[in-house]
């Protein structure tokens, strides 16, 4: 998948705009970080790349080709990190990557096993693998959480907040992650609030507001935070 | 829909006219041995049940084409059939006790074709509370509901009928004397106009509300 | 995968959550044996029920009972989303409904195997009567309530008002494995009983079994596509 394109898609909930004729592209190789406050689209537009949601009006395209042009495979070509996480809290963190990792069709090569352990590496919770997930706290889960969405090596990565809950070290650990994922080609969309973590991370930013998006220009200089607070203030057509 | 939305008025003035005759033929015919006059009531009793099922079947086409094509017109239908067997189904549901209550002493005794429209209301019944209190997206939800009700009617008939058999059973119309079957005739052709009139109307009113929820939604744009 | 498997999967899933908290078991049977209880107390009168009340004291206790384990099991989902996780792997969807499913008449036998007992030992039921004939009863009555209430329950995790909604849309559905499953039941533990009226009945609910989780099945994916 070289890249997913959303045309012109809207979303609405009831009477409620999530989404208002969003036309974006994102391309292999490139951390896009998506910006703006609560309740302004940034959840949904992931959504809708997921393709958990449908889109009201408009189109995703995956690769040039429409969603519906795609068998269930394309869905084992997307990971996400949900907001809420996606983990089942009486399992252990080794049963919850076993589950998914069978349930992504890992477990046929017989290698399942040793994913599953580079992935508690990688967390670096390989101590508290037996360990049930009700008891982790908000950053340990979110480590997991990460693992599980990157298991199956997706080629389109989706984060949602994934910095919330994460101490320094945990945080320079997730943007090393992320940067290897982009050296490896695949499409990284994340939606943050944690402009410090993003500035330096992103190659591309966009604002959203009310619905609509917005590019913020990269090369212009001066701190992202500043950069996005520019571009809410004006009209936005 | 303009054929139908043409067609409407025309319904509904026939029916109109229908059943304002109606009572006339009714007084006309013979009254029966046992029951006397308030047999009459079966005029409406049936038609009116004859309808709900109508509407069922409505909804549940109607849904099964919005759940899989999402086509809105579709779910506006389906809303139209399943208020349509609510506003039937109270009529055969206050019209029967009644009728029971003169023919036989007892406001309900369970029998089959009485229970079977109160099973059936209900499931529609819960339609509408579904698409009332479900939140946004219940149109979905609720056009599942549409399918599975309407895949129900016959094993609710099938299930009931071998439960309990006192009403008159189905052989009534082929029964009736020709005096009473031509008014018996001429009612349920007067309920059919003002259903099918009654369905127009309703799907156009919501299909109407619905653009005016997306004019809202572009506003915002 | 092939869809049994996927199924299988997650039904092995579930009852490893179930076996870790043991929360849906405890409970669900519980207030299955509560409600048995509460019918007895209303109906019994100098020491026996009516005829025919124990047969409808257990499929109500039956249909009550596993809207709660519906209520819940689609409730443990809701938190971290897991369903919304299941539906985004690459698995085909319907067998995310056959898995839980499955999952939901699992639990269910083994609340029906302890019910069962407790409803004759109180009421004088003759369960041994014919069990195989009262097993096939209990089993495709279980399954048809289950695989509406499973479709329902799973669409209104997202739903508001989900809790009363739940038994509000899935009790009038169900009135037909109702009616067959108390009849049949009855017919099996009357004084004389009609062993020929009771698969009757079950003819009826293989027909209603066949009938619904075909649809069931295939209206899982269009309804939970959001």
């Amino acid at each position: 998948m070289t890249d997913v394109q959303t045309l012109d898609v809207s979303r609405h909930f009831g009477r409620r705009r999530a989404l208002s004729r969003v036309s974006l592209t994102f391309k292999a190789g490139e951390i896009a970080g998506v910006f703006g406050p609560n309740g302004a689209g940034k959840s949904t537009l992931l959504g809708v790349l997921s393709t958990l949601l449908r889109p009201s009006s408009g189109e995703v395209r995956y690769g040039g080709r429409a969603a519906s042009a795609w068998s269930d495979d394309l869905r084992g070509q997307i990971g996400m990190l949900g907001h809420d996480l996606f983990l089942y809290g009486d399992l252990t963190a080794r049963e919850n990557l076993v589950f998914f990792g069978r349930l992504y069709g890992l477990a046929r090569d017989g290698k399942l096993d040793a994913r599953v352990d580079r992935a508690l590496d990688a967390a670096r919770l390989t101590e508290r693998a037996g360990d049930r997930v009700s008891e982790f706290s908000r950053g340990l889960r979110q480590r997991l959480a990460l693992e599980r969405a990157l298991l199956h090596e997706p080629a389109l990565v989706l984060l949602d907040e994934p910095f919330t809950g994460l101490d320094d070290e945990s945080a320079s650990l997730l943007a090393a992650r992320l940067r290897t994922l982009r050296g490896a080609g695949r499409i990284v969309v994340m939606a943050t609030h944690d402009f410090e973590s993003a500035d330096g991370l992103v190659d591309r930013a966009l604002a959203i507001r009310a619905g609509k998006s917005r590019e913020l220009p990269v090369a212009a200089g001066g701190p992202l935070r500043q950069r996005y607070q520019a571009a809410l203030r004006g009209d936005w057509a | 829909m303009r054929l139908a939305d043409r067609a409407m008025p025309v319904l509904l003035v026939v029916a109109a006219v229908m059943f304002a005759a109606a009572p006339f033929l009714i007084d006309a015919a013979p009254e029966e041995s046992t029951m006397g006059l308030v047999q009459k009531i079966f005029y409406f009793h049936v038609p009116a049940a004859m309808m709900t099922f109508a509407g069922a079947f409505a909804c549940g086409l109607a849904s099964a084409a919005f759940l899989w094509r999402r086509r809105p017109e579709a779910d506006h239908l389906a809303l139209a059939g399943a208020e349509l067997v609510v506003l039937f189904g109270v009529i055969v549901l206050v019209t029967g006790p009644l009728w029971a209550r003169k023919a036989w002493g007892v406001w309900w005794q369970w029998d089959a074709r009485l229970t079977i429209t109160l099973v059936m209301w209900m499931v529609f019944v819960s339609y509408m509370l579904l698409r009332r209190f479900g939140g946004p997206g219940s149109e979905v939800l609720a056009a599942a509901v549409g399918v599975f009700g309407m895949v129900l009617v016959p094993f609710v008939y099938l299930s009931v009928h071998l439960w309990r058999t006192i009403h008159p059973t189905t052989n009534v119309i082929r029964s009736l004397p020709p005096e009473m079957r031509w008014p018996f005739l001429w009612c349920t052709v007067a309920f059919l106009f003002l259903f099918a009139a009654l369905l127009i109307a309703r799907a156009r009113l919501e299909t109407a509300r619905a653009a005016l929820e997306r004019a809202y939604l572009a506003l915002e744009d | 995968m092939s869809l049994l498997r996927v199924a299988w999967l997650i039904a092995r899933k579930d009852l490893l959550v179930e076996a870790r908290s043991r929360e849906l078991a405890s409970t669900t049977l519980f207030f299955a044996v509560a409600s048995v209880l509460v019918f007895a107390f209303a109906l019994v009168r100098d020491g026996a029920v009516p005829a025919d009340a124990p047969a409808g004291i257990l499929w109500v206790a039956i249909a009550f009972s596993g809207t709660l384990a519906l209520g819940r099991a689609f409730e443990r989902e809701r938190q971290s989303e897991t369903l919304r996780a299941l539906l985004l792997s690459p698995v085909e969807r319907p067998a995310v409904y056959v898995g839980k499913l499955l999952a939901l008449l699992l639990l269910m036998a083994g609340v029906e195997a302890v019910l069962v007992p407790i409803v004759a030992l109180l009421f004088g039921a003759p369960i041994g009567r014919a069990p195989w004939l009262l097993f096939a009863l209990l089993a495709t009555g279980t399954l048809g309530f289950a695989a509406v209430g499973t479709l329902f329950a799973a669409m209104l995790v997202r739903a508001r008002s989900r809790d009363v909604l739940l038994p509000v849309v899935l009790y009038p559905i169900a009135v037909p494995v109702i009616i067959a499953g108390v009849r049949g039941t009855s017919a099996v533990f009357a004084a004389e009983p009609d062993f020929a009226s009771a698969q009757t009945w079950l003819t009826m609910l293989v027909l209603f079994d066949a009938v619904f989780v075909t649809l069931a099945f295939w209206t899982f994916e269009p309804v939970m596509s959001d």
